[in-house]
């Protein structure tokens, strides 16, 4: 795979907690990955095996303690908080299991904060933009509810509209579905589906549901901070 | 700059959404910081009125300096170098003197603009007598004109009119009720130098401080420079000035001009002087720790808010926002805070001040000035944004993987 083609590459990347004290554990034992511009993957792997760790790690929201990390082939190690708020700002999306959302603005704005976040005001394009995510999640009607007038499932679709207003090269969902009913997660999931082949975004899916990640086109197996497996899937199907 | 402000319409909208979105505490911290302005300018009015009233009253009757002659002392010839001398001085009486050189010394004091008003005066002691009864009073020789700048007489007149000259002068009430005088009546002055004058009283007039109505008599600056024995001589020169507060200052430039000897308001009212500054001090310290009490309740109430909110520091940080964006999200809470706060503290005090005018004793004025309004709207903005440093910094420097995960 071309440079050109990757959205993202982790070399013998490293996490340890606690560094320099007696409780000093490593999490992440030197991690290579590449993850290109269009691969729709899937992060499983047991509790606490570090996935949340190592997407924490990707999303520039944690650093690394030993190994580079490349985002759009941008090295990262030596970046100050500003150019990684600034990098994370514009090439990342991130959806969690909690759908975290902010209360006290509705929808639309919810949707608009990365970039009020990035430029200020809202000019008319930005706002045409998350309009029409809102749309294509199915919630046009909804632009002005406050989030905990909506269903779980309805604030997860928010979210990922929030995640895909800045036109993110990747996606990052942190167990999206974890605390959504089957169908409601199947829905879901079908949307990232969609964002991914219309937007044309890397996706990294955090999950522990095995029909979830059998239904990506990549697998990858953390287990103890190593990667233990990064297979493509066969027959890419999602029962529900 | 205007891409700075167009980038601070986020965190400013961030901000006023979060304080509409706690209301209930917005508005109680609200209702702090109304309380202690409202405190701060109604207690600064009313302390502000009350001096200016003493003040205004005291210097209703006297002038801001008075230049005298310079103290008749003995002169002593120096010893020759090498001997001891013991001396036994008696001091010399100061009789009664004209100032030297007063015309050409009232001419130069005319032209300093830090002074509003000079006005030459006679003045000696003297009694007053009407048949058997006999009181001692203190002539005092005026030009009208100039003098009623110094004091306004025309103010303080009970009866009759003002008018000194042609053998007219004006007593105060006091001695006229002793005296049992009425205008148009006769008073015979003396004053032990064979210089006695019958004259006409042309008005009573009311200082309302007794010593001086019980003594004063106005005369025209001829007539007393005659029963005084002071030809051509008057024996002070009164001042007034433009600033109250810096009559020492000019009393002193003035002793080194004219090498009079002055005494100033203040000199002369050293207990009023010493009240006053213990008062304000006192105001100043209730403001202090006014003004304390609201930043510390600004700051307790933006370091819960940003306990609550967290999470929601976390998700902005995760969706690109950077550690001044939050610092100033906070901050603005603080202004923002401490700006309407403060606004409805100013509108409390103008109904206290409201209040004591219908319900109170209503003595005297109680100016709120414009000047400490906008003072104290700016003063309690600031301490807002001060006060809001502290949590301000901590939210920015919230770890957003912990932040993000707090419940």
């Amino acid at each position: 795979m071309s440079d050109s083609q990757q959205v993202l590459r982790l070399e013998a990347l490293r996490k340890s907690y606690n560094v320099g004290l007696p409780n000093e554990t490593e999490v992440l034992h030197g991690i290579d990955l590449v993850i290109g511009r269009h691969d729709f993957a899937a992060l499983i792997g047991p509790s606490g095996s570090g996935k949340s760790t190592l997407l924490n790690i990707i999303g520039l929201l944690d650093k690394p303690s030993e190994g580079e990390l490349y985002l759009l082939e941008q090295p990262t190690s030596t970046m100050d908080d500003d150019a990684r708020t600034a990098l994370r700002g514009s090439a990342i999306g991130f959806v969690f299991q909690f759908h975290h959302l902010i209360q006290a603005f509705t929808a639309i704005d919810n949707i608009l904060m990365p970039l009020m976040l990035k430029q200020g005001k809202p000019d008319r394009a930005a706002v045409e933009r998350a309009r029409s995510l809102l749309a294509a999640v199915g919630l046009e009607k909804f632009a002005r509810t406050p989030p905990n007038q909506l269903s779980g499932g309805q604030q997860q679709r928010v979210a990922i509209a929030r995640a895909l207003v800045t036109e993110p090269a990747l996606l990052l969902a942190d167990e999206p579905t974890g605390n959504l009913d089957t169908h409601t997660a199947a829905e879901i999931f079908e949307l990232f589906r969609q964002f991914n082949r219309e937007f044309g975004c890397a996706v990294l899916l955090v999950t522990h549901d095995l029909r979830l990640s059998a239904a990506c086109d990549r697998t990858i197996n953390l287990v103890d901070g190593q990667l233990v497996g990064d297979a493509l899937n066969e027959n890419r199907v999602l029962t529900s | 700059m205007i891409r700075f402000l167009r980038r601070l319409w986020t965190e400013w909208t961030i901000a006023i959404t979060f304080l509409r979105d706690g209301r209930a505490q917005t508005a109680m911290i609200m209702v702090g910081i109304a309380v202690g302005v409202a405190v701060i300018v109604f207690v600064s009015a009313l302390i502000g009125g009350l001096q200016s009233n003493i003040i205004a009253r005291t210097l209703g009757t006297q002038a801001h300096i008075r230049l005298l002659s310079p103290d008749e002392v003995n002169i002593v010839l120096r010893p020759a170098p090498g001997t001891l001398q013991l001396l036994q001085e008696d001091k010399r009486a100061q009789r009664l003197r004209s100032i030297n050189n007063w015309q050409s010394i009232t001419a130069a004091l005319d032209g300093l603009p830090l002074l509003t008003a000079v006005s030459p005066v006679v003045s000696g002691p003297a009694f007053a007598r009407r048949g058997e009864a006999l009181e001692s009073v203190a002539l005092v020789g005026i030009d009208v004109e100039r003098y009623q700048r110094i004091i306004p007489l025309r103010d303080y007149i009970h009866a009759g009119q003002l008018r000194v000259g042609g053998g007219d002068a004006m007593i105060g009430r006091q001695l006229a009720d002793k005296l049992g005088l009425r205008v148009g009546d006769k008073l015979r002055l003396e004053t032990g130098q064979q210089n006695n004058a019958v004259v006409n009283i042309a008005a009573v007039f009311e200082l309302g401080v007794r010593e001086l109505d019980a003594r004063y008599v106005y005369l025209d600056l001829k007539q007393a420079q005659a029963l005084l024995n002071l030809p051509g001589g008057v024996t002070v020169i009164d001042v007034t000035v433009e600033d109250i507060f810096s009559a020492d200052k000019i009393a002193r430039q003035i002793e080194r001009l004219t090498s009079l000897k002055t005494e100033s308001w203040m000199e002369t009212n050293a207990q009023l002087m010493s009240a006053l500054t213990s008062q304000s001090l006192s105001t100043n310290m209730i403001k202090v720790f006014v003004a304390i009490s609201v930043a510390f309740g600004i700051a307790s109430v933006l370091s819960v808010s940003v306990v609550q909110r967290t999470r929601e520091i976390g998700i902005m940080r995760a969706t690109g926002a950077t550690q001044q964006q939050i610092l100033r999200v906070f901050l603005i809470q603080g202004g923002v805070l401490g700006l309407l706060g403060s606004i409805i503290g100013v509108a409390v005090s103008y109904t206290l001040v409201w209040g004591f005018y219908t319900c109170g004793p209503g003595l005297f004025h109680i100016p709120v000035a414009q000047s400490l309004v906008v003072m104290s709207v700016a003063l309690a903005t600031l301490t807002g944004v001060l006060a809001a440093a502290i949590p301000s910094r901590r939210a920015a420097r919230l770890d957003p993987v912990v932040a993000i995960r707090y419940v």
